[in-house]
């Protein structure tokens, strides 16, 4: 056993929890929120849309598989810290390269590791997400506390500006510059499809979106050009796409004023499709609003009814804002899909335009791929649009 | 959609008698679908043979039929009962073949029952290896290359095709892999294919590349009929490949997968279950994984609930098989609601923030010369299953919850520091069994590296890291003192789940000591919540584990609390009828108006359904976890005696540390099993016992045998099901047998009875409240005394004794009652020679019977027990009237020898059956035909009948022989007995002996010539042929009589079946069929 290396992780109402360290020696203030997720910490750690937070995972044995080259959801971690109830010594796996303790000391990301998790997750469940301080370096409960006090509010803040990218550009399945290789199980050809030749380009703005959305855009037949979120409308109508797609990211949907400006711009024009915060931005664009959930939906097991075909998947969420029902009833959208735990909306889709957008996350990763499909739902509707029939 | 409306009744079939790879998990199911489809207005008919069963008390169903499961006999059930539909899912593979069967005979159609769940097309679709092979390579799932062969020579052409040795083979549709076994070479190839197409009914087996070494996973898949699939569960197999599922130790969640590997399975298991067709209910689909490449498999699937969901639903608070039983009547996931949290829909996927392990339990002890190897044929009896917040927490805690005297990971029996020899610790971790786990601490203790380990198990590397970390654990607490331990370290090694006692043993304390000082430092147990959804939502059912962290989250109550031990991994003589009993128990006290707690570890049981008891703690059965759940309970008295033998041994420790233990004393208890103590009580009720002796080593045990006189019966003292019983008949045998015996229980005497020959033996069970006592039944056996009392057959009531032994029999139980302050059940087993009656033995507890006697005469026994127990009298419960059936109940005892090649087969003291069926019938030769039939084979009505019998029971060989013949049966026999029958002029045809030449008995019963086999042993190690014999014609399903009054029964049997029909009668209709006793 390696020597015992104190941390902690303070809360904003003073709770303070006592465990080990990991990862980098440092300090970070953030959002404490938690996953239910079994599988894909990996993953989730990448995830854009958990800039700003410091994850905690319910699931109690973390990092047995460590860190692959492929599973990565951008190019390094983007959660601020992570909490594990215990971190694995070893890594078993034959794709992995890196540990996830290693992986996350390269990143400057601090864990801590043998805490009370489920303790944690249940002060999150009652008293919702709270503002966190976790520190692997000598720091006393009271400046803990206080860093985590001092943390900004997440509602008002716009944290996409930190993760979206600087410039718009091709997104490749063979550039290594932007992303990691794709993993595709051995031998198996379930679910393999041969990617179609590319035949419409798709403008994808970056609001922090993770790789696997772009990956299965591609798949589906896109060029994919990326915005980043600052893009104006006309920036994007200038390079001429069929499609536009808004992706995931992190923070207060609430915040973006100016991507819901551009979002309005682009929607009477282009056939449309958002995931998570694109779907969040589609609300406000349309003149809805959001709203923060008590301790949001994090995890790989949300069962959603879509209202149109009353059938149910199970689908990897993670979002802790939602679109408030009745703000859109006279947006000209109507809600087709519903989260069956708590009622929440989870899918739009405008009565007369080409757009729709979902609150989960239909490229899994990490998760049930059971909403696949909707990738090729945006493909046939552009289609159809290229075809004149909507 | 709502559900159906135009089914109106459903036919379930459950899983028969307890045997191996089919164990109470299926009464679980069972119960719950029978609970699940009466709740929404079904009419529910049930059959099942098994009468130790929850699912056939008579309220679970509208309908009850305790009958053969057999096509014949489930035809005229249909015929009576004209049900909508039929339910084959939820009965094991027993009920899955016969659906299947009744399916091929017409029958279904005939009466137009409609299969629902699964129809036949996917049910032949997912068991049939080639077929199922052929529908994965056509979805793109990836399998090991097999080929299926129905000859020898088929079958080395296909191992030349596929490639190198070792090589697997599989025969088609037997139970639990019974028959496959692994090849390493061509000699072994041969033997094992040749008796693999022996032995599968269909001659049918598989050969296939083997997965030796790769990792084993396991999905629990739900679909609806709306399509919509989830998955309940994933199982990691410690094990790797190569070890049968039910033997291997298996981990919840999976450990070693990225989300890529699970979803592709996830993927996978969706695929399958779609393709084969399972339109409704849950499946079991089976990954293996190389992991050097990744490259996944699949395995096979179980179209049906089976042991892993049971498994799978206790491990995450979703009931399967519940759910899958709504999903057969139309219901859709989204439908249904989660019991758990309420709130929330069942369509979802549980997740898990705990780590579920389970252990299987073996019992090898039992069945000497049998190979302990474990292979792919399943030869576990049970398994415990643990909870903890990590896997080692719940390692450890599993291990402990086995009750083979293991401590945790180290510590008690195979877990000591003592040098091992390197050549054994290699053979055991090379090949797989039972003891592996202890001996790979053994090898951590000699310094091997992981590396060592791994190429030596081929265990996945993070298992065995994590037994490192146990033992490194261990290793940092020794040479410390409890006072000079610091309090996180300790609190870190409860944290990784070690017991107290284990500690104690480490820092040289007592239990005791560790416990205090640890409470004393606040190191407190707290008790966490199984909710399905890691902590999400908020969860309402009180399903508990332990751990150590910093949040107990038990709801408090304030009404007046029970607790219930149970019993613990099912084991031969430990099994389902006592798990019925704790479950009684619960009912019974709810009825009353307290809160049960039920304590208990083995998976497969009724009684950790969380719906049984106001509050269930899955805990290992240990002092210390008991005491845990007691004080944080406060609960004001625990049932010991309906738990078997486990809570029993606990009873005087608990009562020690201030437990309430309620119904009998502790004290009696010990008068019972106190031979001293015990022969005193006998002495003052002038009551006669075998002439006996007490003797603590192998020399006094020889001296005293002498004084009693041969035939001696030697066992040990304080054990369950016969463990280590001998019958012999000279001083050279017995110091064959005297080491084992004392080794049974170490440091326990051993004691010597005088054994009465050609006596027949009694069971009376019986109730009393301290002041009255009433008896529930007396069970006649059938084989005379010296065959273990759960491997007998009996009659109920007594068929051949007179009435005024019966009153003196119910003179000596009345009187013992109340002189052993009897409060509760109580079980006697007498003897019987001529006119005097011996009092073989007493156990103040539930026994074995009292399932079987509660459904012959209609009276809950347990329950009453139970009530009497809280402390209600009889003349309360307005029971003080002896009753006695009008129709006749069989009982007989179902044996696992097909599954231990080379084991003896015989009938002796010690037990070795799994399980019971119940026949019932208004003549007794028809009841004891149906008991035949549900044990399988049935009796036969024509055909070769092999006749070979020890001297002493020749004459009575020459009565059978003559009725046989009678009945136009022929009649073949070795020397010996031919000879003999010839000189009485009995026509008999003669064969070699196996020793003698060609062709033998054993040819003519593989031809498929004889039909029905009477062999009964002549000495206590049976010789060869004659185990050959016998071995032959339980591998072919031949009827085989080993003692000569079952012969003799098995005549009037078939001479009944002959003039009188068979016919089916619900246990309902049963009610009231009874007398008052005078």
């Amino acid at each position: 056993m390696s020597a015992f290396k104190p941390a902690l992780l303070a809360l904003e109402d003073g709770s303070i929890f006592r465990g080990r360290a990991f990862g980098a020696d440092t300090t970070i203030s953030g959002e404490c929120v938690f996953n239910t997720s079994m599988t894909g910490y990996q993953e989730i750690i990448t995830d854009p849309s958990y800039y700003g937070q410091i994850v905690t995972m319910t699931a109690v044995q973390i990092g047995n598989t460590g860190i692959n080259a492929e599973d990565a959801e951008a190019l390094a971690p983007k959660a601020s810290g992570l909490v594990v109830r215990e971190l694995s010594p070893i890594v078993s796996n034959w794709r992995s390269t890196i540990s996830l303790g290693d992986y996350l000391s390269e990143n400057g990301i601090p864990g801590i590791s043998e805490i009370d998790t489920r303790a944690l997750t249940k002060k999150l469940r009652v008293d919702g997400a709270m503002k966190s301080c976790l520190t692997t370096l000598e720091l006393s409960d009271k400046d803990a506390v206080r860093l985590a006090k001092e943390w900004r509010d997440m509602s008002g803040s716009d944290y996409v500006k930190d993760v979206t990218c600087k410039a718009p550009y091709v997104w490749r399945l063979d550039d290594p510059k932007n992303h990691n290789p794709a993993y595709v199980p051995f031998r198996t050809t379930l679910g393999i499809t041969q990617p179609p030749a590319i035949k419409y380009r798709v403008a994808a703005f970056d609001y922090g979106a993770k790789h696997s959305i772009y990956r299965k855009l591609v798949r589906h037949g896109f060029e994919v050009l990326v915005f980043p979120a600052t893009a104006t409308a006309e920036e994007v109508k200038e390079h001429k796409p069929d499609a536009v797609f808004l992706s995931n990211g992190p923070g207060d949907p609430a915040a973006l004023a100016y991507i819901h400006k551009t979002v309005t711009g682009l929607l009477p024009d282009y056939p449309t499709f958002g995931i998570c915060l694109g779907h969040q931005m589609i609300t406000h664009a349309l003149g809805g609003t959001t709203f923060k959930l008590k301790f949001g939906h994090r995890g790989g097991n949300q069962p959603v009814k879509n209202l149109e075909t009353g059938k149910v998947s199970i689908t990897a969420q993670n979002h802790g804002f939602a679109t408030d029902p009745k703000s859109i009833e006279k947006s000209g959208a109507k809600i087709t899909e519903v989260n069956l735990n708590d009622g929440t909306v989870e899918g739009l889709r405008h009565t007369k335009l080409p757009v729709f957008s979902v609150q989960y996350h239909p490229e899994a990763a990490p998760g049930p791929s059971d909403a696949d499909p909707l990738f090729l739902d945006f493909y046939r509707m552009v289609e159809q649009r290229k075809a004149g029939k909507i | 959609m709502p559900k159906r409306s135009d089914l109106k009744s459903i036919l379930i079939i459950g899983a028969g008698p307890i045997v191996i790879g089919q164990a109470c998990e299926f009464d679980y199911s069972g119960t719950q679908a029978c609970k699940a489809l009466k709740e929404e207005g079904y009419r529910v008919i049930l059959v099942n043979s098994n009468p130790a069963t929850i699912m056939t008390d008579p309220e679970f169903a509208d309908v009850t039929y305790i009958e053969p499961l057999t096509p014949e006999f489930i035809e005229k059930i249909i015929a009576a009962e004209r049900p909508s539909a039929l339910l084959p899912t939820l009965g094991g593979q027993t009920a899955l073949n016969l659906s299947m069967e009744l399916n091929r005979l017409g029958v279904l159609a005939k009466y137009g029952v409609e299969m629902i769940g699964a129809k036949p097309e996917a049910i032949s679709k997912g068991e049939d290896r080639e077929l199922f092979k052929q529908a994965m390579i056509k979805i793109g799932l990836d399998v090991a290359k097999s080929r299926t062969v129905h000859t020898l020579e088929e079958a080395r052409l296909a191992a030349l095709e596929i490639g190198d040795f070792p090589l697997i083979i599989r025969p088609s549709f037997t139970l639990g892999g019974a028959g496959g076994g692994i090849a390493y070479n061509r000699e072994e190839f041969e033997s094992i294919v040749a008796n693999g197409i022996d032995i599968s009914p269909v001659h049918e087996v598989l050969v296939e590349e083997c997965l030796l070494g790769w990792k084993e996973f396991e999905m629990e898949v739900m679909r609806d009929h709306k399509d919509q699939c989830v998955v309940i569960c994933s199982i990691e197999n410690f094990d790797p490949m190569g070890v049968h599922t039910g033997d291997s130790i298996t981990v919840a969640p999976a450990m070693t997968l990225t989300d890529k590997e699970y979803q592709a399975m996830r993927d996978a298991s969706f695929a399958v279950i779609r393709e084969i067709g399972v339109e409704t209910g849950g499946s079991n689909i089976q990954f293996a994984i190389d992991p050097k490449t990744g490259r996944q498999v699949v395995i096979e699937m179980n179209p049906r609930v089976s042991r892993s969901s049971a498994l799978a639903s206790k491990a995450t608070g979703f009931p399967i098989a519940k759910i899958a039983a709504k999903l057969a009547v139309g219901y859709t996931l989204d439908e249904l609601r989660n019991d758990i949290t309420r709130l929330t829909p069942a369509s979802f996927e549980p997740t898990i923030d705990y780590i579920v392990t389970k252990i299987p339990r073996f019992t090898f002890e039992k069945f000497l010369n049998a190979d302990p190897t474990l292979t792919s044929s399943m030869k576990s009896v049970g398994e415990a299953m643990a909870i903890g917040r990590t896997f080692k927490e719940s390692l450890q805690k599993a291990l402990r919850s086995l009750e083979v005297g293991a401590l945790g990971f180290g510590g008690g029996r195979l877990g000591g520091n003592e040098p091992i020899d390197d050549a054994i610790i290699k053979a055991k971790l090379g090949t797989p069994n039972a003891e592996r786990i202890f001996y790979l601490r053994h090898a951590l203790r000699a310094g091997y590296t992981i590396q060592q380990l791994f190429d030596l198990t081929k265990i996945d590397p993070w298992f065995l890291t994590q037994l490192k970390e146990i033992y490194e654990m261990e290793v940092s607490l020794q040479g410390k003192t409890l006072a000079a331990l610091d309090t996180t370290h300790l609190r870190r090694a409860k944290q990784f789940g070690f017991s107290d006692a284990q500690l104690a043993g480490i820092l040289g304390s007592t239990m005791d000591a560790v416990r205090k000082d640890r409470k004393a430092r606040g190191v407190h147990t707290a008790y966490r919540l199984v909710d399905t959804c890691a902590a999400e939502f908020e969860a309402f059912t009180p399903y508990y584990y332990s751990s150590y962290g910093d949040e107990n989250e038990v709801i408090p109550s304030k009404k007046p609390k029970i607790m219930i031990l149970g019993g613990g991994p099912n084991r031969i003589g430990q099994g389902i009828e006592f798990d019925y009993c704790c479950v009684h128990a619960s009912f019974a006290l709810r009825e009353i108006g307290f809160e049960t707690v039920m304590v208990n570890s083995n998976p497969e049981t009724v009684s950790t359904d969380y719906d049984t008891s106001d509050r269930l703690y899955f805990e290992p059965l240990t002092l210390e976890d008991v005491l845990e759940v007691y004080e944080q309970e406060a609960c004001q008295g625990v049932i010991v005696q309906f738990g078997g033998q486990t809570p029993l041994n606990l009873a005087s420790a608990l009562k020690a540390r201030g437990v309430n233990i309620i119904g009998t004393s502790p004290e009696s208890i010990e008068v019972a099993e106190d031979r001293k103590l015990f022969a005193a009580v006998l002495n003052k009720l002038n009551l006669r016992q075998p002439d006996n002796r007490t003797a603590l080593s192998e020399h006094e045990a020889a001296q005293h045998a002498k004084d009693v006189g041969y035939p001696v019966l030697l066992r040990p003292s304080f054990v369950l099901g016969g463990r280590g019983m001998f019958v012999v008949y000279t001083e050279e045998e017995l110091k064959s047998v005297t080491r084992q015996v004392f080794d049974v229980m170490p440091g326990k005497p051993v004691l010597i009875d005088k054994f009465l020959e050609d006596a027949i033996e009694l069971d009376v069970d019986c109730l009393s409240d301290g002041k009255t006592s009433v008896i529930g039944g007396m069970l006649e056996h059938i084989e005379f005394a010296g065959v273990h009392s759960g491997d007998a057959a009996m009659v109920m009531p007594p068929h051949t004794l007179s009435p005024a032994m019966l009153n003196v029999v119910r003179t000596a139980t009345h009187a013992l009652a109340r002189e052993l302050k009897v409060i509760g059940l109580m079980n006697i087993q007498y003897a019987i020679k001529g006119d005097q009656l011996y009092v073989l033995e007493v156990n103040p507890r539930a026994s074995r019977t009292v399932p079987f006697v509660a459904k012959a005469i209609g009276l809950p026994l347990a329950k009453i027990a139970a009530k009497v127990m809280a402390g209600k009298t009889l003349t309360e419960l307005g029971v003080t009237q002896e009753v006695t059936p009008k129709h006749w109940c069989v009982k007989e005892a179902v044996f696992p020898f097909v599954r231990f090649p080379g084991s003896t087969i015989a009938l002796g003291p010690e037990m070795r059956s799994t399980g019971e069926v119940m026949g019932l019938d208004d003549d007794l030769g028809l009841a004891f035909a149906k008991a035949q039939a549900a044990a399988r084979p049935g009796l036969p009505s024509s055909g070769n009948v092999f006749l070979s019998v020890k001297d002493s029971d020749k004459k009575t060989a020459l009565q059978i022989a003559r009725s046989l013949i009678e009945f136009g049966f022929s009649i073949y026999s070795t020397s010996g007995t031919a000879q003999f029958f010839e000189d009485n002029s009995v026509q008999v045809k003669r064969l070699s002996k196996i020793s003698e030449g060609r062709p033998n008995p054993v040819d003519m019963i593989k031809n498929g010539q004889i039909s029905m086999v009477i062999n009964t042993p002549g000495g206590m190690i049976p010789r060869r042929d004659e185990n050959a014999i016998r071995a032959a014609a339980y591998a072919h399903n031949i009827c085989l009589m080993t003692t000569i009054t079952g012969a003799l029964a098995a005549i009037e049997a078939i001479k009944a079946v002959r003039t009188k029909p068979l016919n089916v009668r619900p246990i309902q209709k049963y009610r009231g069929n009874v007398v008052a006793v005078k």
